[in-house]
Formats: C-alpha cells, structure tokens, sequence
C-alpha cells in the first residue's frame, strides 16, 4: 500500500511516501490511521485532529468508513487551499 | 481543457485560443487568480513574500477534469479552461484562470462562479506562504464550504 502526506501532515510525519504493509487487522481508513499513530509521535502529532485530515482513495476524496486494501494508493492531506 | 503548471499564462491568449474559429461563441467569461501579499492571521498587506503551491499530481488533473465535466453537464457551454499553477510564486503573480464561453453571457458567468467554487474546495492543492515569522501553511476557510454548497451537487 502506498501512503501519501501532503502540506502539514508531510511536515508532521516527516515522509512524503512511503510503501507500507499493515497488518491484516487493518480494513478502513480510520483502522490504517490507528496503525499510523502507533509508529510514532510524528504520526500522532499529524492525526491528532482529525476534523483537518482529508482522505483520498486511489485518488478520489472518501470518508474514514472507507476500506484500504493491498496496492491502494492512500493519501492524507489538509482541506484543500488552491485556486 | 484542463492544464496543472509551474509555468505563468497569458489569459487573453488562452481566451483568444479558445474562440478562434467558434462562431458559435456569444460571449466568455474569465476569472485570474492573483498572489496577494495580505498576512491572512493579520490582515496585514505587503506581509507576504512569496507562496509556494504544492499540488498532488495525479489525483488534481483527475478533480479538475472531473468538475469540468460537472460544469459541461450543467451548463450548455462551447468551451471550457482551467490553468492552475504550482510551485512558487511571488505576490502579483497569476495563480489560477478560469474561462468558459457560451451562446448567452449567463451560462458563461454562472459556469465560470461555479468552477472556481468547486476547485477551491476540491482541486488538491495547498499554499504554503512565506512571511516574517516563516511559512504559514494557509488554513482552508468555511466560507469556501459554503460557496461550493450551493451549487447543490456533492
């Protein structure tokens, strides 16, 4: 599974991407998010609050409900600020 | 047609590129985002000194195609432009341009309002502004939410 951080959660976490393997136990966002937070105080930090972290499956927005599997391409980012 | 780019654009040869040869064009409407040097937390102008626009590549063309399509479906429309830029910026530089070009003027203002509403609040791209206390990432504002809420779609 590929885990992209944009913006802050980048600053927060220290790493643009990386390739990560989760235990089976993970099926949703929010469960790979609990896993995130267990890695360390970086990953913590940028969960923290989670009313800013936007979520995006393959590419398109989804909701913390939505399942992650093996060869997704997750990304976590700030709510969004262009234009 | 949807571009994402470091480089600047020239809106009135975009716009002339866009009509060339469409006879059936009433009338287009165009809207150019600027840098500005206004500190959001302060309100102070000349407070900024530059602004770096990060984007996801991949996942924005998809967004920015995806709510052209939104507007075409809406909207009966000869012509559609989105131009976004990423990397850093200085104040006074061109960020964004939105054109559309319709039959009738209301078709264009309203598709135009419409696109710029939705890519606010969709287009994954974040600013990054650099000001005398370092760079301040920019909060996402409510009233973004809201614009983009009345259009009625999700």
């Amino acid at each position: 599974m590929k885990v992209l951080y944009f913006a802050w959660l980048r600053s927060k976490t220290g790493v643009a991407e990386e390739l990560l393997t989760p235990p089976e136990s993970v099926g949703t966002v929010q469960e790979l998010i609990d896993w995130l937070i267990e890695r360390g105080a970086g990953y913590a930090d940028a969960f923290a609050d989670l009313s800013l972290v936007r979520v995006a499956v393959n590419q398109e927005y989804v909701d913390f409900s939505h399942p992650v599997k093996v060869g997704d391409e997750v990304a976590m980012f700030p709510p969004v600020t262009g234009g | 047609m949807i571009r994402v780019q470091a480089e600047d654009f020239d809106p009135g040869l975009e716009m002339e590129k866009m009509a060339e040869g469409n006879h059936a064009i009433g009338g287009m409407c165009s809207f150019v985002g600027l840098v500005r040097d206004m500190d959001p937390s302060t309100g102070e102008d000349k407070a900024v000194k530059s602004m770096t626009l990060e984007h996801y590549p991949g996942m924005t063309e998809k967004q920015l195609e995806k709510i052209e399509t939104l507007a075409n479906e809406r909207w009966d429309l000869d012509g559609t432009l989105i131009i976004h830029r990423y990397g850093k910026l200085n104040p006074g530089e061109r960020i964004v341009l939105v054109v559309t070009a319709s039959r009738h003027r209301q078709a264009a203002f309203d598709s135009c309002n419409f696109l710029m509403d939705w890519l606010k609040t969709k287009a994954p791209f974040w600013k990054l502004e650099e000001t005398p206390d370092g760079g301040q990432w920019v909060d996402a504002r409510e009233s973004d939410n809201t614009a983009t809420d009345k259009w009625g779609e999700s």
